[in-house]
């Protein structure tokens, strides 16, 4: 057997067959589906006459359309009729092909992205699709999962596999400390921003070197997550102690011994020694500084103390005009000082960061201060069971003490599919994945940050340097 | 598409980098169970003005643009979001092909699924066809036989991967094939489910967390 990447082999493990050079027939372990890239799969199914072959192995989440009122699950309603229409639509196809759903006023509701981890469903070694290109997660778990498109989820509910165009190979090293003040949410706008949101594009991205290895199963999802505003089509880490430790604490219904045999398997998920990737790309993680989006694509970052760019200075026309366009949306000036921006929203959530250590740093930074008169500022959990440990844990009170709203757990703003949009002008804060024009709302200029720098212009009302912020306060 | 091997038409260009699904089918669009009516979503915030009355600089609302079957987008068209959508509305927009430097993951397998002509073309060429349809007013032909396209007296060779030309060609059925293969998947599933039991994930129970519907 020739040298291989953890990527090869996972791909190979699952391939069914080999349709040509580039296709292979892939097996999914998994597929996650949601309300609204699900629907015409399933006419389409029901249209040829056809079934869901494996329906133990689908899961279903009503997620993105869901309202997140600081009402209790049990009361949660939805009162936008096509949507409400969508959420029923779910549940009836669950319920004629015997599909497992969190549905609306479901208490373990919350992102399918957040979900699946928690419950330990995220293993090692297993291929996992979803109707949602934030699919790469699960990589974080050394797991191979990536976003399909709606014909796409039609295929797999038929057949449990997929058409499948294989990536080529990129390495990302990153060695040592991120500096106090960063996390991983700034390493990775730094990644984006330095090798473009086509930078990844054809790829399956493993992420290695001492600072991966340090980070926390959750800031894993986050970096993983966030693989795919670089176009790649997969992001891998390693399995390691972290990897298996947090799998131990999630998946109890492995038992000891189903653990310990699966563990044999997964000890052999790593990139051989002489494997060979196609590209690779090395940062050091001192590099790292508090990084925001200034502009309409995640690759649009600087760090929060640098200038806003200004088009006349680009390496070519096309960055001149892109660069242009974007500070027109954004209403800013080129050249100028993006730390001190006003802001008129902050969120904190999403699949990003919208986990249990997410809400820990940012509560770390609001406790005992108040979110600035000008701004409107809301929380989001994950999930439901993030929702409850948050509560436990006094993050909660800590939120709503400085004036954060404190809301039930969904996509929420990241995509704005259900109330919580930003109005036209509107300038927000956000730890979500994505700045493009009118994602959070038509007009509303999203800037991308950590949730430390989120809770940080939350309290200054602007955007700022999260490390004066502390100096400031110590 | 009436005739799978050629399209001719009117070509608009519309060179915007990183133009991701969000712009193309805006989420308001989203909220739906069929694949009805998404023509009117297709870009809209750049098609039209908030009141709804379209914005008559923008490329395709341009009388000289009126009936353009094919796209000239710029470098990673269609990244972002998986939402098949875009592509419906796309096609229901009367677009037959896109023509860009890159397209987005996602959006290329959801394109081809549905038979979307997308066609990769460098930036140089890309330019020397936009300012060949100023002059020729602004038609272009895709010919799929002889994988080339032409403008004028602008002529391009292309390439495309086998089984996307056979997509395009032949409209296979692809849920349809794969199930040709159904013995094999289970004699897999068989092995697998052998060797890798944690793989297995969701509980059987009915009484665990969730529901199954």
């Amino acid at each position: 057997m020739p040298h291989r990447t953890l990527y090869r082999k996972l791909v190979d493990s699952r391939t069914v067959a080999v349709l040509d050079e580039q296709h292979v027939l892939l097996y999914a372990d998994l597929h996650i589906m949601n309300e609204y890239t699900s629907p015409q799969a399933f006419s389409s199914l029901r249209a040829s006459n056809r079934t869901v072959l494996r329906p133990r192995q689908q899961l279903a989440v009503v997620s993105h359309i869901i309202p997140t009122h600081p009402v209790s699950i049990e009361q949660r309603v939805i009162l936008d009729p096509a949507s409400a229409l969508q959420a029923s639509n779910l549940k009836r196809n669950c319920r004629e092909f015997g599909i497992k759903l969190f549905d609306t006023n479901d208490e373990e509701q919350g992102i399918e992205h957040i979900i699946a981890p928690e419950h330990g469903w995220i293993r090692p070694g297993m291929v996992v699709l979803c109707g949602d290109s934030h699919t790469t997660t699960y990589g974080a778990l050394g797991a191979l999962g990536f976003g399909v498109g709606t014909s796409e989820v039609e295929h797999i509910l038929a057949t449990q596999t997929l058409v499948y165009r294989l990536a080529q190979d990129m390495r990302i090293r990153v060695d040592g400390a991120l500096p106090v003040g960063t996390s991983v949410k700034d390493l990775i706008l730094l990644i984006i921003a330095r090798i473009g949101a086509q930078g990844a594009r054809g790829y399956a991205v493993e992420f290695a070197g001492t600072t991966i290895a340090a980070l926390s199963a959750e800031a894993r999802m986050t970096l993983c997550n966030m693989a795919v505003e670089a176009g790649a089509k997969a992001a891998l880490i390693r399995p390691d102690e972290t990897t298996y430790a947090y799998i131990r604490a999630k998946a109890q219904d492995l038992g000891e011994h189903g653990f310990v045999r699966a563990l044999g398997d997964w000890q052999q998920l790593y990139s051989d020694e002489d494997a060979v990737f196609d590209i690779e790309h090395i940062f050091a993680a001192q590099e790292v500084a508090p990084f925001v989006t200034w502009g309409t694509s995640p690759d649009q970052a600087i760090a929060v103390n640098a200038l806003i760019p200004d088009p006349a200075l680009a390496s070519d026309e096309q960055v001149a005009a892109t660069t242009a366009r974007a500070l027109q949306y954004m209403g800013l000036s080129a050249g100028t000082a993006i730390a001190g921006l006003p802001l008129d929203r902050v969120f904190i959530g999403s699949c990003t960061n919208g986990r249990i250590e997410d809400l820990r740093i940012a509560a770390a930074i609001v406790a005992g201060k108040r979110v600035a008169a000008t701004v409107r500022a809301m929380v989001v959990p994950g999930s439901g069971a993030v929702r409850r440990q948050a509560e436990q844990e006094g993050l909660a009170a800590i939120f709503i003490d400085a004036g954060f709203e404190w809301r039930q757990p969904g996509c929420s703003m990241c995509l704005a599919m259900n109330d919580d949009v930003l109005a036209p002008g509107e300038r927000c804060a956000s730890t979500t994945n994505r700045n493009f024009e009118g994602r959070q709302g038509r007009g509303g200029r999203t800037h991308l940050m950590s949730p430390a720098m989120a809770a940080a212009a939350a309290i200054s009302g602007c955007i700022s340097d999260v490390r004066a912020l502390e100096k400031q306060h110590a | 598409m009436p005739d799978n091997k050629r399209i001719e038409g009117i070509a608009a260009p519309l060179p915007i980098d990183n133009l991701d699904t969000d712009q193309i089918m805006p989420k308001q669009f989203l909220r739906t169970i069929s694949k009805e009516g998404l023509d009117r979503g297709v870009l809209f915030d750049l098609r039209f003005h908030p009141d709804g009355s379209p914005r008559p600089d923008f490329v395709l609302n341009r009388p000289e643009y009126k009936g353009a079957i094919i796209l000239i987008g710029g470098s990673n068209f269609g990244c972002g979001s998986s939402r098949e959508h875009a592509v419906w509305g796309l096609q229901q927009l009367g677009v037959e092909a896109v023509i860009a430097p890159s397209f987005g993951e996602i959006f290329f397998s959801n394109a081809l699924n549905n038979r979307l002509l997308l066609i990769v073309l460098e930036h140089d060429r890309i330019a020397l066809l936009l300012k060949a349809l100023e002059s020729n007013w602004q038609r272009l032909l895709i010919d799929l036989e002889q994988m080339q396209l032409s403008c004028g007296s602008l002529v391009f060779g292309f390439t495309l991967g086998e089984r996307h030309r056979k997509m395009i060609v032949e409209g296979l059925d692809m849920v349809g094939a794969t199930l040709q293969m159904l013995p094999q998947i289970c004699a897999f599933e068989k092995s697998h489910e052998a060797a890798c039991p944690w793989a297995r994930v969701l509980p059987t129970d009915e009484d665990n967390h969730g529901q199954i519907a």
